[in-house]
């Protein structure tokens, strides 16, 4: 017999459908699953049990008075939350030690919309601190282990939700993308992960890295069941000015763009960028993505070359705007309104003491090299410069998006790596995320799913990139590609 | 580009961080090594190239500028590290 725990989201939606099971069953499933596994995976920073299983009985109760009546799809399922976003009651600390202790008096909107839709947050998932870095190695609480190898990285920022969906904790899980934060560790761990486009889904109650980058993303087993968490959590929010105002479409997975069963696919363009194909690429990704791409064709999808000119710069642009940022947004924790406070004599010692004492090495690097960029002087030289190099960039996108309708990369240049293989080499780590970053400069989506594993038996992701406000047709493409394959259902031994 | 040792100390005084000697040799290497990288940028002549300021968002709609309801004071206190009369309680500014 399968457990619980195996259920894909839609199939968890089903079994509460038709009564097969509780959502106090699932949730007791999650949490069981969770305390066996724990020790050897460190996915979650904080769980929320005992509040869980109250929320399942009266998702189960809701269940039982409404039996005549339709329910929402997403009543009674579990989900995990990447610890930068706000859940009211639960502990906030972005895996850092200058938020520890912090209990959150509000919930994201983006969270909100879950909980409404009736989902239940198991915990909070753990992610480098503020959400920087690419294996959350850079947490203060501990890296995560990825499920596929104990003894390397399931990626990051939000490699906490990705090991979750990826170890069968949770069907679903909520992260965030700045740089790729959710696409690569989707990559490393096996999962499906949407970047959605930028404004597309509030950030009120995310804890903000940079401003005009971070996005609020989701992972789950597959394209169906990220799409279902996309749809409730995606659209304006009064909250957050930075929302859009576009409508979100009711999305059918099975209405790509082809009429015929056998050709999900026909008519879309789909653009492979010559710039993605880099020295240092590991044979395994450029094989397995190739295969992808043509089983992308194979049902219906026209394979052309595209060119996206500047992405060689889109590393040095981000590693201005991204820290420059930082440096401004993280100017708000001073030990005065929430955090622990360095004991001092005066109030300039409690900045210094408290933020020198609390922030770990690469969030204090990335403040410093923020703080340079936008100094006296150095401002036009780098922000500056960054600012119109990122229109390029941008540029670049739209002029593809006139020939193609999605391109086509892998996600990561390579596999998940061992754990303390960049340890002392901050370049090294920030190449991680070559080919994410030019969709967060450009603001627009991206999807990561896998098609394949390596000789290690370690998962490989290919990425499609989309218009703005174009998740769908992401989905619908990354849904097609499931149907006629199986890397997404198998599962780590563990 | 190497940093200065008196360039990483003003660095870090701008963004108020306290840092140990170490760290500041750490860091002295570590950002000239980046800042080197990120030069790369200087190539391109952006002379007739705007600058994108937000995400790729082309339209942004302000709220009305009216009072809304906030938390209480009492409940945003609950995570400051010492409050006194339903305010935010630090030691002295200036000696």
């Amino acid at each position: 017999m399968t457990s619980l725990t195996d259920l894909s989201l839609s199939q968890m939606q089903a079994g509460l459908t038709s009564g097969e099971f509780s959502s106090r069953d699932l949730v007791q499933a999650a949490l069981d699953r969770i305390t066996r596994l724990e020790p050897s995976l460190h996915a979650f920073l904080h769980l929320a049990g005992p509040r869980a299983l109250k929320q399942a009985e009266a998702a189960d109760a809701q269940r039982k008075g409404q039996s005549s009546r339709p329910v929402s799809p997403l009543l009674g399922i579990p989900v995990a939350i990447k610890d930068v976003l706000t859940v009211e009651g639960l502990p906030c600390t972005c895996g850092s030690k200058i938020l520890e202790g912090f209990i959150p008096p509000f919930t994201a909107t983006s969270v909100q919309h879950l909980t409404e839709a009736g989902m239940i947050v198991i915990g909070k998932t753990n992610t480098d601190e503020f959400a920087m870095g690419s294996s959350t190695e850079n947490s203060a609480y501990g890296v995560t282990h990825n499920p596929w190898d104990l003894g390397r990285v399931p990626g990051g920022s939000s490699g906490g939700s990705a090991a979750a969906v990826a170890a069968r904790y949770v069907p679903a899980a909520l992260g965030t993308d700045t740089g790729g934060s959710v696409r690569q560790p989707a990559s490393f761990c096996g999962v499906t992960g949407l970047k959605t486009t930028y404004g597309r889904v509030s950030r009120y109650g995310l804890v903000a890295f940079g401003s005009s980058l971070d996005t609020v993303g989701a992972f789950g087993r597959s394209a169906q069941d990220v799409a279902a968490v996309f749809s409730a959590m995606a659209g304006h929010d009064p909250l957050d000015a930075t929302s859009a105002q576009v409508a979100v479409p009711a999305i059918s997975l099975e209405a790509a763009t082809g009429s015929k069963a056998e050709m999900p696919l026909g008519g879309l363009k789909i653009g492979v960028p010559k710039e993605y194909s880099i020295p240092g690429t590991q044979p395994a990704v450029e094989e397995m993505t190739r295969a992808a791409v043509d089983v992308l064709k194979a049902l219906g999808a026209e394979i052309r070359p595209v060119s996206l000119p500047h992405t060689e710069y889109a590393l040095p642009v981000y590693y201005i705007i991204a820290p420059a940022e930082a440096s401004a947004n993280l100017a708000r924790f001073d030990g005065v309104r929430y955090g622990p406070r360095a004991p001092a004599r005066d109030m300039p010692e409690v900045f210094y003491r408290t933020r020198g004492e609390r922030f770990g090495p690469e969030v204090t690097r990335r403040i410093m090299i923020g703080t340079y960029a936008l100094s006296a002087g150095y401002y036009d030289a780098y922000y500056g410069q960054a600012q119109k190099v990122r229109t390029l960039i941008r540029r670049d996108f739209e002029a593809a998006f006139q020939e193609v309708d999605l391109i086509a990369a892998p996600t990561a240049p390579g596999t998940a790596f061992e754990i303390g293989a960049h340890a002392n080499d901050p370049l090294a780590m920030y190449l991680e995320d070559v080919f994410t970053l030019p969709a967060n400069l450009a603001g627009v989506p991206g999807i990561s799913f896998n098609v394949g594993f390596d000789q290690r038996n370690l998962p490989v992701g290919l990425q499609l990139i989309g218009p703005y406000f174009r998740e769908d047709l992401l989905l619908c493409a990354a849904h097609a590609y499931q149907q006629v394959t199986d890397w997404h259902v198998r599962a780590p031994a563990l | 580009m190497a940093l200065t040792a008196q360039e990483i100390d003003h660095i870090a005084r701008l963004a108020r961080l306290q840092l140990t000697d170490e760290q500041k040799v750490l860091y002295r290497e570590q950002l000239s090594h980046i800042l080197d990288y990120i030069a790369k940028l200087r190539q391109l002549d952006t002379a007739n190239v705007p600058p994108t300021a937000g995400g790729g968002l082309t339209q942004m709609e302000l709220r009305p500028d009216g009072s809304r309801p906030s938390l209480p004071t009492k409940v945003l206190l609950e995570n400051a590290p010492d409050s006194e009369a339903d305010q935010f309680k630090i030691p002295p500014v200036f000696e």
